[in-house]
């Protein structure tokens, strides 16, 4: 099982920090920013991972989650979401439209860490 | 001598050929074909005629042999009526056709809001007060058929059975003249003719028997002139208060008689009529008592003393051997009680069978609740009780008196009774604050004290204890009937007339002026005593639609404009809808009724429309004036109506307010929920490097600096923000002091260019026009600069041509200093250029560093400074315009 993760997040510095941090952990990081493309950019590159900012432009991360989930093989990648909002009904919606975990900023990068190691676990027993 | 078989033979004859003209009469009124001598002045003078009856026909001449030349006061009353106060009866008459009244005491209750109790207490004030006077036909007829019968040698006579015979024969005259008709509204044309011309028959008999005394008798005026000088009858002595009291008793009575109240009133044609007779009437009434004098002094000449004086009219022809002449005179005094018991029962009986058996019977039904016959047949038979039980109590009165007294002392007891009345009926003609309450109790006292003081000392010794007579009630001695509160010495009628009338008028003022009339009363009483003003005579059912548009205008003072328009709309469709209100048909009408009555009560109602739409004679104006009267007694529903209109506006208020609180609230959510993102996202970059600094080690010293670098980055955007915030803050609250200096506007952009591409890399390149910006300004320089400056960096940050340039221009227009900032990139697309103003909006899905709260602070500070910043489209690329006004001038 490999270890490639796509990151879409518009907060260029966020992306330079988890960059950093997954690439040390031997990830291989794929970013973007925009939300609109977002869903091709996954399909293309059958991540084993996928981390997502809820408020992107051009596509909330909401949004992009559903429409992975519609695809077939999609319904069990793993997906974490990351927002800087967190309040109790995001975190609730979120569940609902099929995301694995979901992350409040600002987060510690042992977290984050911890999260992947565990998704990516889970994904591999499943 | 004429037999009494002779006399009841020519009576009945009398009667038949008078029932036949009354038969004959109605006939040709029913079919509308009456002659116009039917409806002249003529026939209504004469019928007013009833007012002399066998008193004035008999007992005048017993009047004048007994008192002398009191007898006139009796004909002085109404004439004065007549002549003076025609006006008031005019009034009267005009009352009676439009509120249809039929009785005196219909008339009472309608003007006191239609109040049965008062109706039933003026008829029964009416039967008994009558009852004398009946008492005094009979007793007048049965004198005249007793002289008669003395000289019968053939029959034996007993007066008793006289007079049975003559008030059951009188009881059925009365029964078949009066209730032929069923319908007391309607004028009773037969009985009214029949009247007239008995009216003529007494007054030729009297006019025969007088010339046949003066000229026959006496020989001739002088001589009859010698005689009367002679006699004690012309050294009578004038007593100036029963001269008075008479004279006021017998006007009274002009007016408050139910008999007069029925030919005056009820059977009047035409109230211009009351003009030939207000002169006719007294002509006739002294034509009549011209011979009164002459008949009296020969009477008492020629005939031995102890002869009844009374009687003289027949008795003088007849000791003369003038049979026919007696004959003559007996048909008149026949006539003249005929005629009274006739109009007198007719009337009587209509009061009692509608105010009291009516009453009563239909309260009965409705306790049944079962039979819905035909009415008719049970007012018919109450009227036809109701005349055999008024005879009935004229006969026991008789009885009671003992039949000796002289008929004027009969008929002013009578007189006196039927004028407690008059207090009322006039208070309520001409006083709006006349009510019902001041009516009933000034209408019992006065006839308690008239019961007290004349009546029952009449009636003698039977009814009325005699040590009550001499030593008062209960012993106390200013209670005796004759000498109420120790007056002495009075004659016994100026006392009664004095104590009652005085007594009456006082407590019906009183007692109107302390209690208060219900709408009803108010709105007939203002029907009453104005109907004068405004009614311009009968008018008829012209269905016009002016009438339509004068029941609009009521209908909308009643139901409220927009119901009223709505339901004449609605009428005019159901009609057809041709012109613009509905025809005032006899459905519409009784809809409208109905409509109305839910709002101001069915009688009301009733009344109003009548008004309007019967052919009566109210005007509009005077509905009006109504209608604004029951307003005011509608006043505390309308009151209720706004407290809850009160209520309602409350509640509305309160729900804004809440929906509002409920929108700042969401506001604030929203806005935290911003400014938490807004903080989150640049702590989480801190977050995330300062722990990789820590906890990573072996990290290039490039690498190093750079995160750093970012840290700090980060934590200047975060104290921006936060100050962002507390300035908003500070603007929106209003709370922000300015600091107000004088300066020229390049001084301020000079400030405001260099600030703003400090610390940038590649400076954009900005194009003024220095020779524009020598404006003066004084505000808050340091703010405004705070607004160029924004707007200056949002250009660097957000111009996309790859040469950036921004161009400041500046004018002045309408009093006000415009500053134009275009920059050459692409500007802000069209559906975003109101929203940019908003907190927290960002057009460009690249973060530019802020947290898009530049452009509202902006707004915010121009607010404050009394001007405003715009985005201006249509340009090259991305313009705004900061405008203020322009206070200061041109600088040299």
């Amino acid at each position: 099982m490999g270890r490639h993760v796509v990151l879409i997040e518009d907060e260029p510095n966020i992306t330079e920090a988890i960059r950093f941090l997954l690439m040390r952990d031997g990830w291989s990081v794929d970013a973007h920013t925009d939300g609109a493309t977002a869903v091709e950019v996954i399909r293309n590159a059958g991540p084993d991972l996928v981390i997502l900012d809820l408020m992107l432009p051009g596509k909330s991360g909401l949004e992009i989650v559903r429409e992975l989930r519609a695809e077939q093989d999609m319904q069990s990648l793993p997906v974490l979401m990351l927002t800087a909002r967190g309040q109790m009904r995001d975190r609730e919606m979120a569940e609902k439209a099929g995301v694995t975990r979901f992350m409040t900023k600002p987060f510690s990068n042992a977290e984050v860490l911890t999260a992947v190691r565990d998704l990516h676990a889970q994904a591999g027993q499943g | 001598m004429a037999s009494l078989n002779v006399l009841a033979f020519v009576c009945l004859a009398y009667v038949a050929f008078l029932f036949i003209i009354a038969f004959w009469a109605d006939r040709m009124a029913t079919r509308g074909r009456s002659a116009a001598w039917m409806r002249s002045p003529l026939i209504y003078t004469l019928s007013l005629s009833i007012y002399c009856t066998a008193w004035t026909f008999y007992g005048a001449v017993g009047y004048a042999a007994r008192s002398g030349l009191e007898f006139v006061t009796i004909y002085l009353g109404p004439s004065l009526v007549m002549i003076c106060w025609w006006w008031g009866l005019r009034k009267l008459v005009r009352i009676g056709r439009s509120q249809r009244i039929t009785s005196i005491a219909d008339l009472l209750s309608s003007r006191y809001g239609k109040s049965n109790l008062l109706a039933a207490g003026a008829t029964i004030l009416a039967v008994i007060g009558v009852t004398p006077y009946i008492s005094l036909q009979l007793q007048s007829v049965t004198l005249s058929f007793a002289i008669f019968a003395e000289a019968d040698p053939l029959r034996d006579y007993n007066e008793t059975s006289i007079v049975f015979w003559v008030a059951a024969g009188l009881a059925v005259f009365a029964i078949l003249f009066g209730t032929r008709n069923l319908n007391a509204n309607e004028r009773h044309h037969g009985v009214v003719t029949a009247v007239a011309l008995e009216a003529i028959v007494k007054l030729a008999a009297l006019l025969a028997v007088g010339i046949f005394v003066v000229w026959g008798v006496a020989g001739g005026v002088g001589e009859t002139l010698a005689r009367i000088d002679a006699s004690r009858i012309g050294q009578w002595n004038v007593d100036g208060s029963r001269w008075a009291a008479i004279t006021f008793l017998a006007a009274a009575a002009f007016i408050c008689l139910p008999r007069m109240f029925q030919v005056m009133v009820v059977e009047n044609e035409d109230e211009r009529h009351l003009r030939i007779a207000s002169w006719a009437f007294p002509l006739y009434l002294l034509l009549i008592s011209m011979f009164v004098v002459p008949i009296a002094v020969v009477g008492l000449d020629l005939l031995p003393a102890g002869s009844n004086p009374d009687m003289f009219v027949l008795t003088v022809p007849l000791q003369q051997g003038q049979q026919e002449l007696a004959m003559l005179s007996f048909l008149g005094g026949f006539s003249s009680a005929t005629s009274m018991v006739i109009v007198a029962a007719m009337a009587l009986s209509t009061m009692v069978s509608n105010h009291i058996v009516m009453p009563v019977w239909l309260r009965l039904q409705n306790r049944q609740a079962s039979v819905s016959g035909d009415v008719r047949d049970v007012v018919l038979l109450s009227r036809r009780v109701s005349i055999a039980a008024i005879m009935a109590l004229g006969y026991f009165y008789y009885h009671l008196s003992g039949g000796a007294a002289a008929l004027a002392a009969i008929g002013l007891i009578s007189f006196a009774g039927v004028a407690q009345l008059l207090p009322a009926l006039v208070g309520g003609l001409f006083w709006r604050g006349a009510t019902r309450s001041g009516a009933l109790a000034g209408l019992s006292v006065g006839f308690g004290i008239w019961l007290y003081t004349m009546l029952l000392p009449a009636l003698g010794g039977g009814l009325l204890p005699e040590h009550i007579l001499r030593q008062g009630l209960f012993g106390l001695s200013w209670l005796r009937p004759e000498a109420l509160f120790g007056i002495e010495g009075l004659d016994s009628t100026v006392h009664a007339v004095m104590w009652s009338m005085s007594l009456n008028a006082l407590v019906f003022c009183l007692v109107s002026l302390m209690s208060f009339p219900s709408p009803l009363e108010r709105l007939q009483g203002a029907q009453f005593v104005n109907v004068f003003d405004h009614s311009a005579g009968p008018r008829g059912w012209t269905g016009s639609v002016a009438q339509c548009e004068d029941l609009m205008i009521m209908s909308q003072r009643i139901l409220g404009a927009a119901e009223a328009q709505v339901f004449f709309q609605r009428e005019r469709l159901r009609q057809g809808g041709r012109g613009p209100l509905p025809e005032p048909t006899p459905a519409f009408l009784e809809r409208l009724e109905r409509e109305l009555s839910a709002s101001i009560g069915a009688a009301a109602a009733h009344a109003m429309i009548g008004q309007i739409a019967g052919g009566s004679s109210v005007s509009v104006a005077d509905l009006l004036a109504v209608a604004d009267e029951t307003a005011q007694m509608l006043e505390y529903s309308s009151r209720l109506e706004t407290q809850s209109a009160e209520l309602s506006a409350t509640a509305r208020k309160l729900r804004e307010t809440n929906e509002k609180l409920t929108q700042i609230s969401e506001q604030k959510d929203a806005f935290l929920s911003q400014v938490s993102h807004e903080l989150r996202t640049p702590m989480t970059s801190i977050r995330a490097f300062s722990e990789i600094l820590r906890d990573a080690g072996q990290l290039d010293p490039q690498e190093q600096r750079r995160y750093a670098g970012i840290i700090h980055d980060e934590t200047l955007r975060l104290t921006r923000l936060l100050n962002d915030l507390l300035d908003l803050s500070v603007l929106e609250s209003g709370k922000v002091s300015l600091n107000i200096t004088a300066g020229t506007l390049s001084e301020v952009l000079d400030h405001a260019v260099a600030t703003a591409l400090a610390g940038s890399e590649t400076p954009m390149t900005v194009r003024r026009s220095p020779e524009a910006e020598g404006f003066r300004l004084s505000s808050d320089l340091d703010r405004l600069a705070q607004v160029f400056i924004n707007l200056i960096a949002n250009a660097q940050k957000y111009c996309d041509a790859e040469q950036p340039e921004l161009t400041v221009t500046s004018s002045v227009s309408g009093g006000r200093l415009h500053v134009d900032f275009t920059d050459n990139g692409s500007g802000v697309p069209a559906d975003a250029q109101q929203m940019i103003f908003e907190k927290f909006a960002r057009v460009s899905p690249e973060r530019a560093g802020g947290a898009g709260l530049g452009l509202a602070i902006c707004r915010e500070v121009m607010q404050r400074l009394g001007g405003d910043v715009s985005y201006l489209p249509g340009r090259q690329g991305g313009a705004f315009r900061v405008s203020l006004p322009a206070a200061g001038e041109k600088a040299a």
